[in-house]
């Protein structure tokens, strides 16, 4: 009866291979439904953005010159050669979506580096080096008591046709806006990486590195960066968001990109004035606009549930 | 807690001053003021007249110093004047407008009622939506109830107010024709009639600035009661053989609502910012409807003093919530 059991050799386990995090992490992204339906809308989006102007190559600031013709092409209802319409100008609405989905998300996009970034130096420097603490943390304090929509309109009213008499109207404002979202957007992530990086300070592999002499910018970059790269993912997504929206509220106050040059937020802006007649000029910028920012902060959503090592597993 | 209020209100005034420093150095110092633009033309020792008329001259400091005078001692100064028939500041410089050639404030007085009765209405609406909302959610958690109120304060969150708006209006009163889809400010409710017309007008923004505020307090509601839920004190209750609705309607929600208040609180100065695209969408002739239009007209003194209020508003509602948070949570101890 024993011998039986001490025959037989020992059972190994098979142990699975090992797994990387970022594998773990897409597999509890996998389970979070709206993230996953989020993710495939805005890849179907971008993708649709990116490769979209080469298949449908209509001009979308093109405007006939003989103006008898332009005057009968003029809002036309969706038909096969022009599937949204034409505009007021008699200009094809799919391609000005297609292209102002290109400038709209990348605004989105290069606002929220910035914003990011900035976000993430303050809150870096803030929590790392407790003399500038107090300074930067009161300065975030002083920039979330400001009223930044109207900052944002004055801004925008104050430097813009100086900013595009320098650089060009279209890159002017596209300038200007990225910037002015991006320095009235940081504080939430620079507050979220100080309280992480003040507890990671504390951690015995910071001390550890420390006490091998390793100096403070590397320490940063090598050590506490790294960890604190989740909080800011889900914070530079849901920055995303708030950038699309912004660049669209201030193009849809007449205070953004100039007027022959399409995005979303424009498009919409235009719409307006013919929303009686024409209501689907207003509703297919609009649908696009909150399609994305919905499936983008589904996308952060899931993350956040996906970097949360607490939740993962469960 | 007197210490601390008192605290926070001295701290709050070098925070007033430093924003309002940045708010006048932004308008002063960018390219586009007026100054820049008075034209080639005009010869440079007429320019130098005009500048030294409209005290442009002086450094940036004096002028500072002067717009600050005329903020808080000269324009308060004069509403006390007006109360009480003294004659403390006549004949001192007001903050006028280039629009209207009146003082900011006689603007911004006509305009206050119509945004307070558009937005505090919705507000009020969308708060008393969403606690409700937010109860059920979380007593419900995970039910279809539950998702459908999460996938509508996702919307809430990520359809942008001047979407709502433009499609509220294409649905309402184009195709349905029941509200009308703009807000007729000259309208005064004398009887029955007239109330029901005022009611329709205020259908539209209220629904849409609803929607935006229940998404944000129906989430808070629901995270908040969710915590507490799952509480000592409430498996304590339930033992005793208290009821069901005592339980999760007297314990629960009073606790929970101890956070909930403060978010309310720190939505009010936010709502006035949302109340710009919403009023310009409806065309409400109020605060934010003020602001676009000076923006669009190049009338600095009303976008200084219309920005700073805003920021005055914020710092003033940031101070509330957090005292009433100490009122409110005996836990909370801020000396």
């Amino acid at each position: 009866m024993t011998d039986a059991a001490a025959a037989s050799p020992p059972k190994v386990e098979k142990l699975a291979p090992p797994r990387s995090q970022a594998r773990d992490i897409w597999d509890q992204f996998k389970t979070h439904k709206g993230a996953m339906a989020g993710l495939i809308l805005l890849c179907l989006l971008i993708a649709a953005i990116l490769i979209g102007p080469f298949l449908w190559t209509l001009d979308p600031a093109y405007v006939d010159s003989n103006a008898a013709k332009m005057m009968l092409g003029r809002n036309k209802p969706p038909t096969w050669a022009h599937p949204m319409g034409t505009d007021q100008l008699a200009r094809d609405m799919l391609a000005r979506m297609l292209y102002g989905g290109r400038i709209s998300l990348a605004v989105g996009a290069v606002a929220m580096l910035i914003s990011v970034f900035l976000g993430t130096t303050i809150g870096v420097l803030a929590g790392y080096f407790k003399r500038l603490d107090g300074v930067l943390m009161r300065l975030t304090d002083l920039f979330l008591a400001l009223p930044l929509l109207p900052l944002l309109l004055v801004m925008m009213m104050l430097f813009g046709d100086s900013v595009r008499k320098v650089v060009g109207p279209e890159a002017g404002t596209f300038l200007l806006i990225v910037f002015a979202i991006g320095i009235t957007s940081w504080m939430s992530s620079a507050r979220i990486v100080r309280g992480q990086v003040l507890a990671l300070k504390e951690r015995e592999f910071v001390l550890a590195a420390r006490s091998i002499g390793t100096p403070n910018l590397r320490l940063i970059v090598r050590h506490i960066l790294p960890n604190v790269i989740s909080p800011v993912m889900v914070a530079a997504t849901l920055g995303i968001a708030g950038a699309i929206i912004t660049e669209s509220v201030l193009s849809f106050l007449g205070l953004g990109f100039p007027p022959d040059f399409p995005t979303w937020g424009r498009l919409l802006f235009d719409g307006v004035d013919y929303m009686q007649l024409y209501p689907s000029r207003v509703i297919i910028p609009g649908l696009a606009i909150s399609l994305t920012v919905l499936s983008v902060n589904y996308i952060g959503d899931g993350l956040r549930d996906a970097l949360d090592p607490r939740i993962r597993g469960r | 807690m007197l210490t601390y209020t008192l605290r926070r209100l001295l701290l709050a005034i070098p925070t007033l001053l430093l924003i309002s420093l940045v708010i006048f150095l932004l308008v002063d110092l960018a390219p586009g003021s007026p100054m820049a633009d008075i034209p080639l033309t005009v010869p440079p020792e007429v320019k130098l007249k005009m500048m030294a008329a409209m005290g442009a001259d002086q450094p940036v400091l004096v002028r500072y110093l002067l717009w600050l005078r005329q903020f808080f001692w000269v324009e308060p100064m004069h509403q006390f004047d007006m109360l009480f028939g003294s004659h403390i500041v006549e004949g001192q410089q007001r903050i006028i407008s280039y629009q209207t050639r009146s003082p900011v404030f006689t603007t911004i007085g006509e305009r206050m009622p119509q945004t307070l009765t558009v937005i505090g209405t919705a507000y009020l609406v969308g708060v008393l939506i969403a606690v409700p909302i937010g109860i059920y959610s979380a007593y419900k958690q995970y039910s279809w109830f539950d998702q459908l109120g999460t996938f509508i304060a996702m919307l809430g969150y990520s359809v942008p107010t001047f979407f709502t708006g433009v499609l509220l209006i294409v649905i309402f009163s184009i195709w349905l024709k029941w509200f009308p889809s703009i807000y007729n400010t000259s309208l005064v409710v004398t009887d029955w009639a007239s109330f029901i017309k005022q009611v329709k007008q205020m259908a539209l923004p209220v629904m849409v600035l609803a929607l935006f505020n229940a998404a944000e307090i129906s989430r808070y509601t629901r995270s908040s009661m969710l915590e507490n839920l799952g509480q000592d004190y409430v498996r304590t209750a339930r033992a005793k053989g208290m009821g069901e609705g005592t339980v999760v309607l007297k314990h629960v929600l009073r606790n929970s609502l101890i956070p909930v208040v403060t978010v309310i609180a720190l939505g009010i100065p936010g709502i006035f910012g949302g109340a710009i695209i919403t009023e310009n969408v409806f065309k409400v002739n109020g605060i934010g409807a003020a602001l676009i239009g000076a923006i669009h007209a190049n009338d600095l003194p009303m976008v200084q003093t219309l920005t700073f209020i805003f920021a005055v508003l914020i710092v003033l509602f940031n101070l509330i919530a957090d005292i009433l948070y100490g009122i409110l949570d005996p836990r909370i101890r801020y000396d």
